[in-house]
């Protein structure tokens, strides 16, 4: 019996910034002070304010620590938790009030969230399967098993109206009824699971499997019911240790409790899961190469139909859905399709989880009902942009989506109002972009990426991709064309029709998207060889107003490449031909004397 | 192979631990004064003879057992606080694990004020 719990973070995020060592130090302190019997330390998944990592909750007060050191530990120690005085420091500052703390529920940043897919992240430890049961883990599993017929659970899954968190949008329900039906008596399917995220910036599947991974294996066991499999599969990338880490464990406690296994609750359900880890490349997150990964062969796509319904892994009948979309289904046999199709738009039900990345104060994870508008998620719960900057665009789907510019700023978010305005909901990725951000370069880089990424296996993928790169490249050197605009559209639409698989399909996407919202910042570059933003550095010039420099050298000392000259006391000049434009100079200059066009 | 018998029995066990978790304003507080002056008078003792009682009696869901600094009461110490939300506050003082055990049972179960024990 423990009268308090202190919850660290243990994602990956907050590990990285040491949650680990702070963990061990909180340990040590505690039984310093004797207080091993009286506080439980937990390592929990992610809570989602990555940006104030490493974070630690003390209950049951609900005391939120951001940015814990290891330094502070003993001070935690000795004033919170051994005489009750809360280390006010180091507090997150918008728990703070005139009456004293308040919930961190009611903070900007939580209070708009709805938590489903994420509910036990940050609450329970991963790595104890009593824990999970204790939040009504498995129970589920129990409930389909013992009370519902395989179809009832497919109608509830339809009748819920969640669709794929993966990306694609297509109803889940849906797609197990076609596995179940579509090969009568098939001797074997299969359940798989998507884990491979691997967009630029996202990391969602990660933060669930961290925090919570017993659900996806409880949702796997449900789907295995429904469509009548036995065995299942986890594809997650090797890039994801601690998610790899956690996921064995809790297969293992699973099996121990026989939540997996033979004779499931002594129904005669057999269902077993195997883990399978990607070397990291982003094609196989498309199902088809996915499960050819999973088969031993190179992961390379291959044409649809037949569908993996029909014809999957190893030949067989199979399901595959995203570790987002598992994470829902338990709820869902628990409390209902008309609780969950409560939630939503009228086509998108539920939540969505994002990953909140780029130019954003509160940078990390978020669970929104679907309908939430962009200027909520970016103004109230991710609060804002830094530094006054100004909002240009977000963008959503990573390297397949698209960019939403300001116009659109109060559109509801849900898979077909994205679609509509050239992006994509993609698996959750949602990087914010300010005035800073040239659009042209922003294309580069998302191509830069599909271009690596590429499989190789079709020609408008992997040759129609570098060339659009090469153009996109050649006009942020100043020296593209308004004609290679024209060749540069018409190339996007031919790699979309013809790529084999949704990589190729989706590739051009962020440069459409950008020509489409931002085509006056392409022909800015094009035709006065100028980039607004000021990012790509071919097109920039900077310079000294001689009115402005008082002459304090500064700069030049400054100047990587020695390229400012000038006397005491006199105005500077900066030699073109010598400049590397690294803003060095501008950055250091105390009278605004130096400008960038 | 575990029964669904067997899950409910864990789930049950680990109530206590998920309810610790959840802040819920609508929870009754008992707070116990942990200043120097408390912890040497025992305060330690009878904070953790309320966390044990409410988690024996299966109230975790109802009440949260915390703790405060010195709230000035030092003679009176362990002193511990009742605040139930729209109810005066209760203070009792000069208390002992055996009589944080009858508190629960008399006020925070049976909703009675314990008025011996008050100051």
């Amino acid at each position: 019996m423990y009268r308090s719990h202190v919850l660290v973070c243990g994602g990956t995020g907050c590990t990285s910034s040491g949650s680990q060592q702070i963990i061990d130090t909180l340990k040590r302190e505690i039984k310093a002070a004797g207080l091993e019997n009286e506080i439980e330390v937990v390592k929990t998944g992610c809570f989602g304010l990555c940006a104030l990592g490493p974070i630690m909750i003390v209950y049951p007060e609900g005391t939120f620590y951001s940015m814990v050191q290891e330094k502070d530990i003993p001070e935690i120690v000795s004033e919170h938790l051994v005489k009750g005085r809360i280390v006010s420091r180091l507090v997150y500052d918008e728990t703070v009030t005139e009456n004293g703390i308040k919930s961190l529920q009611d903070t900007a940043f939580y209070s708009k969230q709805n938590r489903v897919a994420l509910r036990n992240c940050g609450v329970i430890s991963p790595e104890n399967i009593e824990e999970y049961i204790g939040t009504g883990g498995y129970e589920a599993l129990g409930k389909v098993l013992t009370e519902m017929t395989p179809d009832e659970v497919i109608q509830t899954i339809l009748d819920s109206g969640l669709r794929g968190r993966g990306g694609g949008g297509f109803p889940t329900g849906m797609k197990w009824k076609l596995a179940r039906n579509i090969v009568p008596n098939a001797d074997q399917k299969y359940v798989c699971c998507n884990a491979d995220e691997g967009d630029p910036g996202a990391f969602m599947d990660r933060s669930v499997l961290e925090g919570d991974p017993h659900v996806v294996l409880e949702a796997m066991a449900i789907a295995g019911y429904a469509i009548g499999a036995n065995q299942g599969y986890i594809y997650v990338r090797a890039e994801y240790p601690i998610a790899v880490k956690r996921l064995e464990i809790a297969i293992n406690q699973a099996r121990e409790y026989g939540m997996l296994g033979k004779d499931i609750f002594g129904t005669g359900f057999d269902f077993d899961i195997g883990l399978r880890l990607g070397a990291g490349a982003f094609v196989c997150g498309e199902e088809t190469a996915l499960m050819t990964s999973i088969e031993g062969n190179r992961g390379e796509p291959r044409p649809r139909p037949p569908f993996p319904a029909e014809k999957g892994l190893f030949g067989k009948p199979t399901i595959l859905n995203n570790v987002e979309t598992y994470a829902n289904i338990p709820r869902i046999i628990l409390n209902g399709a008309e609780w969950f199709s409560s939630m939503g738009t009228e086509k998108s039900k539920g939540t969505k989880v994002f990953a909140l990345g780029g130019k954003i104060k509160n940078t990390g994870l978020v669970e929104i009902p679907m309908g939430t508008t962009l200027r909520t998620v970016i103004e109230e719960i991710g609060g804002g942009i830094p530094n006054g900057k100004k909002f240009k665009a977000a963008q959503t789907g990573g390297p397949s989506g698209g960019c939403i510019p300001a116009e659109h700023y109060d559109i509801p978010i849900d898979y077909d109002n994205l679609i509509s305005i050239g992006s994509m909901m993609g698996s959750g990725g949602l990087i914010v972009m300010d005035e800073d951000n040239c659009m042209v370069d922003i294309a580069k880089f998302f191509l830069a990426f599909t271009v690596d990424e590429s499989c190789g296996k079709c020609t408008p993928c992997r040759i129609g991709t570098k060339r659009l790169y090469e153009m996109l490249d050649k006009i942020t050197k100043g020296q593209g064309t308004l004609e290679d605009l024209d060749k540069i559209e018409e190339l996007c639409y031919y790699i979309k029709n013809n790529s084999l698989c949704g990589l190729g399909q989706t590739a051009p996407n962020p440069v459409l998207s950008t020509l489409r919202y931002f085509r006056d910042e392409y022909i800015a570059h094009v035709v006065d060889k100028t980039c607004p933003a000021g990012v790509c550095k071919d097109l920039l010039k900077y310079s000294i107003d001689p009115d402005k420099c008082r002459g304090c050298t500064l700069c030049a000392r400054k100047c990587p490449a020695s390229a400012i000259s000038g006397t005491v006391k006199q105005p500077h000049v900066i030699d073109q031909d010598k400049c590397v434009k690294c803003g060095a100079c501008m950055e250091t200059c105390k009278f605004g004397a130096i400008s960038k066009n | 192979m575990k029964s669904l018998e067997e899950l409910k029995a864990i789930k049950d066990k680990m109530q206590s631990t998920i309810d610790l978790r959840h802040e819920d304003p609508a929870a009754t507080k008992v707070i116990v004064a942990m200043g120097t002056c408390g912890i040497a008078s025992g305060a330690r003792e009878v904070l953790n003879a309320f966390a044990e009682a409410v988690a024996e009696n299966g109230i975790t869901k109802n009440v949260m057992v915390s703790q405060s600094g010195c709230i000035g009461l030092c003679e009176n110490e362990p002193v511990a606080e009742v605040i139930s939300p729209g109810k005066d506050k209760v203070t009792y003082g000069h208390l002992t694990p055996q009589k944080a055990k009858e508190i629960v049972q008399k006020h925070l179960i049976g909703g009675t004020v314990v008025d011996e024990y008050r100051i």
